[in-house]
């Protein structure tokens, strides 16, 4: 005997420190269907570019995600100095790359973070946090925020790191790595991490790429996809595989960005090691005119910063499509037949960043 | 910068769901589906991605047209289709998960397809 | 404020912001900052809170549940609006979603400055709270034994 009931699940809930809302189609301890409606955090701040001018709308793509916030900014630099042939000086390309890598590990752990308080493991969640400090005294100290970085401009970057401080980082990151395989060891061969991931919120590979998974939710389902790949910034000139798990769940998920934070350290470190001397931006004038799609690999995966120019200072139509938008398809798959308790689990292996989600 | 090739191809709406279908047949994956308001047409331009090349397909429609759903062929393209819808009041015929234009609760309909901002128009009673 | 004679748990919701300054909420809950040590404790449920720290502006899918949420915290109670979307809507503030700081639904007793709001000056704005939160219950005392 069963009877269907629909579980709402969110805005205000405890294991998402952002509002999500699930329909929760619930038959005995089963989902049938899950339903996402979403809509708390939308801005319109799309619209905007009508308000801003070209270069001033650098500032309101960085908060479209105060977590992402770096990248969005810089793919969105990207995107406007390919439309007007804007020739990036190298150094500033390197240190994009190197603030780049910095948010992901500071994205990563965060989210390792709230993955194991929304496991019920509370200890590890601090200890994860306790880490990510650590990347964002470096952050603040060579951008002056710590997760709005601010430094990224049309036309290259607004602030140097000197050598000195560069081989400081770099050193840092040593004993960093030592102490996050301390804690990488736990979310990997930990009894009762693996009981609460293995088989949990399966997506296959064939569903992963179909349904346009992106990032470490079509890695995790054994796709080799990284936009990285492409090449821009300085990515071109390191060395670099993307990481790719096979087991299509809730674990493999969690290897990925786990295994993701070590190839960012050794970026970061090639970096740092080849960045170049010279200028670190160069005048920008004109009107931005045509169309560009640029593309660049975030912490959830793949963003595409639309930009269209009408020949004017303000830009005639920028659309962001996040990787969280894109992953929530997929997210939706997953849950069909997962049991109500595994919920919360599943929707965190997406690692959701809403504020980026609704823009 | 060095500029990737993008190609963008032109379509006719009555030939989109055969082309897209091609796409799916060799492999693509659907990227996103973005849509712009030109005077009074919308751009509406399809992404596919297939070893990081960026293939797109481009619709221009006068508004109101209905436009058919690519969800049959990419289950996951109805978030994009239900946003477009809830943005600019494109009509998508055939989503297989239709919101209805609940996908995303807005001040007002159809907002990006006649932007204004706050304090231009008056604002509802607090 | 030389000791705090109570535990204050707090009720953090994120209205409309890009969530760097939630993130910043959590960072003060974390071993850097740990404001659990002065017993302060984050809440999932508002009718435990005493504080109600709120990030972000409002639109208008947030609007009715700020209010219901807020509704619901027992009195006495203090909000503290955190960030500058949430004082007045930030770089946000013309986006036609967006209708201003927390205060044009729900009366605010401290504000709490920055893009993103530093951890320092979070806790500064909740220890600033803490007191308005003291006054208000002597007041509510007075009144009930007046009454």
């Amino acid at each position: 005997m069963s009877k269907e009931i629909v579980i709402p699940f969110g805005p205000q809930h405890p294991v998402l420190p952002e509002p999500i809302h699930l329909d929760l189609v619930i038959e005995d301890e089963k989902v049938k269907e899950a339903l996402p409606s979403i809509g708390y955090v939308h801005r319109g701040l799309e619209t905007l570019v009508e308000k801003r001018e070209f270069p001033e709308y650098v500032y309101i793509a960085e908060r479209i995600c105060g977590i992402c916030s770096f990248i969005h900014g810089a793919t969105y630099c990207q995107a406007v100095e390919t439309l007007m042939n804007v020739e990036v000086p190298e150094r500033a390309l390197y240190l994009r790359t190197i603030w780049s890598e910095y948010s992901r590990l500071h994205s990563h752990l965060l989210w390792l973070g709230l993955f194991a308080d929304g496991m019920g493991f509370e200890n590890l969640f601090m200890d994860a946090w306790r880490l990510r400090e650590h990347v964002l005294d470096d952050l603040e100290a060579t951008t002056g925020g710590r997760v709005i970085q601010g430094s990224c401009k049309v036309g290259g970057v607004r602030r140097d790191i000197d050598a000195a401080k560069l081989d400081e980082m770099s050193n840092g990151l040593d004993g960093f790595r030592g102490e996050l395989a301390d804690l990488v060891d736990v979310f990997l061969n930990d009894s009762s991490v693996r009981s609460r991931l293995k088989n949990v919120g399966v997506l296959s590979k064939h569903d992963a790429y179909a349904d346009g998974a992106v990032g470490p939710v079509l890695r995790a389902s054994g796709v080799a996809s990284d936009a990285r790949m492409l090449g821009y910034a300085a990515y071109g000139n390191l060395h670099f595989k993307p990481v790719v798990e096979e087991g299509c769940d809730c674990y493999a998920r969690c290897a990925v960005r786990a295994k993701e934070m070590y190839a960012s350290i050794d970026l970061i470190k090639e970096a740092v090691q080849k960045i170049p001397d010279g200028p670190i931006e160069v005048k920008v004038t004109g009107k931005p005119d045509g169309e560009y799609f640029a593309r660049a690999e975030q912490p959830r995966g793949e963003v595409v910063h639309y930009v269209k120019g009408n020949g004017t200072r303000h830009l005639a139509r920028h659309r962001v499509r996040t990787p969280t938008i894109t992953n929530v398809p997929p997210m939706v798959k997953m849950l069909a037949g997962c049991e109500l308790a595994d919920v919360p689990v599943i929707v965190l292996s997406i690692d959701p960043c809403i504020g980026c989600c609704e823009r | 910068m060095k500029e990737e090739e993008e190609p963008i191809t032109t379509i006719a709406p009555d030939d989109l769901l055969d082309k897209v279908r091609a796409y799916d047949d060799a492999g693509f994956r659907l990227v996103q589906i973005s849509c712009t308001k030109i005077e009074e047409t919308f751009e509406i331009t399809y992404c596919f991605d297939q070893d990081y090349r960026l293939d797109s397909l481009r619709l221009h429609v006068p508004i109101g047209t209905t436009i058919p759903s690519i969800s049959g062929i990419y289950w996951g393209a109805f978030i994009y289709e239900n946003e477009m819808h809830d943005f600019f009041g494109v009509e998508v015929a055939g989503i297989n998960v239709d919101y209805k234009g609940n996908l995303l609760k807005t001040a007002k309909k159809y907002p990006f397809s006649n932007v204004t901002f706050r304090g231009e128009v008056t604002c509802r009673k607090k | 404020m030389a000791y705090l004679k109570k535990s204050p748990w707090l009720l953090h919701y994120d209205a409309s912001s890009c969530n760097g300054c939630d993130i910043e909420v959590l960072a003060c809950l974390t071993p850097l900052y740990d404001v659990e040590r002065f017993g302060i404790i984050n809440t999932g449920n508002p009718k435990h809170a005493d504080v109600f720290v709120i990030t972000g502006g409002i639109n208008e899918m947030n609007r009715q549940v700020v209010k219901n949420i807020y509704a619901q915290i027992p009195d006495p109670k203090v909000v503290v609006a955190v960030g500058v979307c949430a004082t007045s809507g930030g770089v946000f503030r013309e986006c036609y979603n967006i209708a201003g700081g927390v205060d044009q639904v729900i009366p605010v007793d401290v504000y709490v400055p920055g893009c993103a709001a530093r951890p320092e000056s979070i806790i500064d704005g909740i220890v600033t709270a803490l007191g308005i939160l003291e006054e208000k219950r002597t007041k509510m005392k007075e009144q009930e034994g007046s009454a």
